[in-house]
């Protein structure tokens, strides 16, 4: 496939011009059929199968089939993924189950300022050889050089 | 194609390519262009919150030296790395640069923390390392967090800070006044009918690697499972040649060692969970082949065994025909339970490395546990097969293809000075063209804390370039523009223009499609320049057959037709792919040595050289379409 659209589960991000899925993936396969108002992967020999999509869609309208190349059919790795942790349902061929969680981030999303704490950049400090938060953020007072 | 509406952006700090190197150059650039009153303009062919090779996400982050002592274990310093690099890389790195990324790379790791990645840590707050370098994370989100800081960074400049997405960047652009000189980028959306021109005072290129020059192993759906993501389209290596930038090292793929078809990690299984490997038949191909490998001495005597040698034993046990590999998961089990006894304590560290073991696929390759479970194999209970995959061209694994560029000041050895018409760290040979990540060559073991680093070092030393070019206006003619608009458009305006010659439009003699064409490309490096389909060997005849057929290849680019706008990005991405695909065989030939005997090695000269060890540099020379092989010094420094 490998990834797929559940007909019955897409409502093609409820018209607006481009679905969940074809803002996330990083090798642009989703496109939007807007006659059915279905989600589609236009290219599935190209998908990388990241769950991307997958673990973006509002609708939990998609999911992966294991490349046909080498793997049996019936199993699945199925994502719910949170705010600060993600959930793995596993399901096997012969029908065993494992489930997983694990944590995906420690601040709120949207909370990062990259340079919040740290001085104002001085243009006079373009000359030497700190780049941002360092020395400090790193525990040393000093960077390494080398002796010519 | 005049009917597509052009939109020309002028900035400053011009960065083409948001993954981990141009997320890190984003946030660099913005700290220091907002004292300065830059622009800053970030271009991105997909959605920089899941784009390039950490869009699945990341289990571990193999680049820390811990520089405050902070770590479970192995605190190391830059000097060390440059040491450990050189020799993984068979006594040939740019020890400046890798000195650099050493003693860089913890601060970057520590505003990951600081932004919200989860890194393991004991119970005193020490980072949990595995191995020398590696530090153990939870990074399912890692290029989101990453990718937030840059958005942010970037919107804290109002409306000096541009983020592009969905924009694939088809050509450097060179100044008209200053032939030398790069100043910009022409491109075109995947989304709508749209044409871009980018002009800026720098230009910071990290595109990323590329996959797919090789043929993958799987080629039918499975043709997306190349190990590194296939939309690495080598745009960084094909658009530095093309602007006269010079390449190193571009003989050098890399072939990781992974667990069969899935591409599953195997770093954690042998670091952490001390995983035992053997061949089919429950014997060592670790260690096995001591009289072949030592060959490769002084290298392959060290500890840790290069990874190039430690390929090359797989490639040697292979032709033996003791396959397929297993790596016995299993036995991690069968060894707790005869070291502890309280069975209390067992369950619990079983416990615990079963969700190890499955979080470091779903971090990061979650085909590889549908695998798992497709073949009803629990890993505690069954071991599963080990493989070479194809290859690849990584600036920042353990090989390291790219551009040839400047040290920092204090690092670089006075013999590389003359390649740089100015002295800035991480600038190309060619004048206002930057580059880090995977765009930087002889650089290895950067990894995703490295190149993110780099990325960083990197816009500091362009922010520092275009403020001691303030008054730099780059000189761009329209007649340049228009013909560049035309060429980029191309592939779409011939298949409109023929394509109602046959019935169906797939099979027409005035037209190739780009799949097609790529399929062309791979069977060539494949089967002639040293693919899996030859295990990995190849020799000067079938590299110079390899260099007659890519000519037609040459040709052949100018005859490409897309259908629409999704296809005009393969065709661009297929057309980059031949560029690299002619740098690496053209490096091949004039190297006369296997000095990486597992990544690829020569039929004709199956041995180490020392008296070649120096780089095998290659650039293009575009007013006499001549390509131009140069070699560069090793310089140690530590």
């Amino acid at each position: 496939m490998p990834s797929f659209v559940m007909t019955e589960k897409c409502d093609g991000c409820k018209g607006q011009d481009k679905t969940a899925c074809m803002y996330i993936c990083p090798n642009d396969l989703m496109a939007l059929d807007k006659e059915r108002m279905k989600a589609y992967n236009q290219e599935p020999n190209y998908c990388w199968e990241c769950y991307c999509c997958v673990k973006i869609c509002p609708q939990q309208a998609m999911d992966v089939r294991g490349y046909s190349d080498f793997m049996p059919l019936g199993a699945a790795s199925t994502p719910l993924r949170g705010t600060e942790d993600i959930m793995w349902t596993i399901t096997f061929r012969d029908g065993r189950i494992k489930r997983f969680k694990y944590p995906t981030r420690t601040t709120p999303e949207g909370s990062i300022k990259a340079d919040e704490g740290f001085p104002a950049a001085k243009a006079a400090d373009l000359n030497n050889q700190f780049i941002l938060g360092e020395p400090s953020i790193m525990g040393v007072t000093e960077l390494s050089t080398i002796k010519k | 194609m005049s009917d597509i509406p052009t939109e020309v952006v002028e900035t400053d700090v011009l960065i083409l390519g948001g993954g981990m190197a141009g997320c890190g150059a984003a946030v660099e650039a913005a700290y220091w262009a907002k004292a300065l009153g830059m622009k800053v303009t970030l271009v991105e062919k997909a959605a920089i919150d899941r784009s390039g090779p950490v869009a699945m996400g990341l289990s571990a982050i193999n680049t820390y030296m811990g520089l405050d002592g902070k770590v479970t274990q192995n605190q190391s310093t830059p000097a060390r790395y440059a040491e450990y690099v050189t020799n993984d890389q068979m006594g040939l790195a740019r020890q400046d640069l890798v000195f650099d990324v050493g003693r860089h790379v913890d601060s970057s790791v520590k505003l990951f923390e600081k932004w919200g990645l989860p890194i393991w840590k004991d119970e005193a707050g020490n980072f949990k390392k595995s191995g020398e370098w590696q530090v153990m994370i939870s990074g399912e989100s890692y290029k989101i967090i990453v990718a937030e800081a840059a958005k942010n960074a970037l919107g804290s400049l109002g409306d000096k800070g541009q983020l592009i997405e969905r924009v694939y960047i088809t050509h450097l652009l060179k100044d008209e006044k200053e032939p030398d000189r790069v100043c910009g980028a022409v491109g075109f959306s995947v989304r709508e009918d749209k044409f871009y021109v980018f002009k800026g005072k720098v230009v910071i290129c990290i595109l990323g690697g590329a996959v797919h020059v090789f043929r993958p192993r799987s080629q039918g759906e499975g043709f997306g499972r190349s190990w590194m993501p296939p939309w690495l389209g080598g745009s960084t290596y094909a658009l530095t040649l093309q602007a006269g930038g010079e390449l190193t090292q571009m003989d050098v793929t890399f072939v990781p060692p992974r667990f069969k078809d899935s591409y599953g990690p195997v770093g954690t299984f042998f670091l952490l969970f001390k995983t035992p490997a053997t061949n089919a038949y429950d014997g060592p191909y670790v260690g096995a082949y001591d009289s072949e490998t030592s060959k490769w001495a002084p290298y392959a005597k060290a500890k840790p065994c290069p990874t190039p040698v430690r390929n090359y034993e797989m490639i040697l046990c292979t032709k033996e025909g003791k396959t397929p590999f297993l790596m016995h998961t299993n036995r991690v089990v069968e060894r707790y339970q005869k070291e502890i006894t309280d069975a209390k304590e067992l369950k619990k560290k079983i416990k615990e490395y079963e969700s190890e073991a499955w979080e470091d696929f779903l971090d990061m390759t979650i085909a590889g546990a549908t695998n798992w479970a497709a073949h009803n194999i629990d890993p505690l209970e069954k071991p599963m097969e080990l493989q070479l995959s194809d290859s690849v061209f990584i600036g920042s694994h353990a090989s390291s293809t790219g551009a040839w560029v400047c040290g920092a000041e204090d690092l670089m050895p006075a013999e590389y000075k003359d390649a740089f018409p100015v002295k800035y760290n991480l600038m190309t040979t060619v004048k206002g063209l930057f580059t880090s990540g995977c765009g930087v060559g002889a650089c290895a073991h950067k990894f995703s804390s490295g190149s993110h680093a780099q990325g960083r070092i990197c816009a500091k030393s362009a922010v520092r370039f275009a403020n001691d070019n303030k008054d730099y206006t780059p000189t761009v003619s329209d007649a340049t523009i228009n013909k560049l608009k035309e060429i980029v458009f191309r592939p779409l305006a011939l298949y409109k223009e023929k394509c109602a010659f046959t019935t169906s439009a797939d099979v027409n003699p005035n037209y190739i499609s780009p799949n097609g064409f790529l399929f062309r490309l791979q069977k060539i490096m494949g089967e002639y320049a040293g693919g899996w389909e030859t295990l990995y060997g190849t020799n000067d005849k079938m590299l110079e057959t390899a260099i007659w057929k890519l000519s037609f290849c040459g040709e052949d680019a100018e005859k490409i037709a897309a259908k629409n706008l999704h296809e005009l990005m393969r065709a661009w991405e297929a057309i980059h792919r031949y560029w690299v695909g002619e740098a690496c065989v053209r490096t091949r030939l004039a190297r006369k040595e296997s000095r990486w005997p597992g990544y690829y090695y020569k039929f004709d000269y199956l041995k180490l050289d020392e008296g070649q060890k120096h780089f095998v540099n290659l650039k293009y020379e575009a007013d006499k379409k001549e390509w131009k092989v140069i070699e560069r010094p090793m310089v140690p420094i530590v």
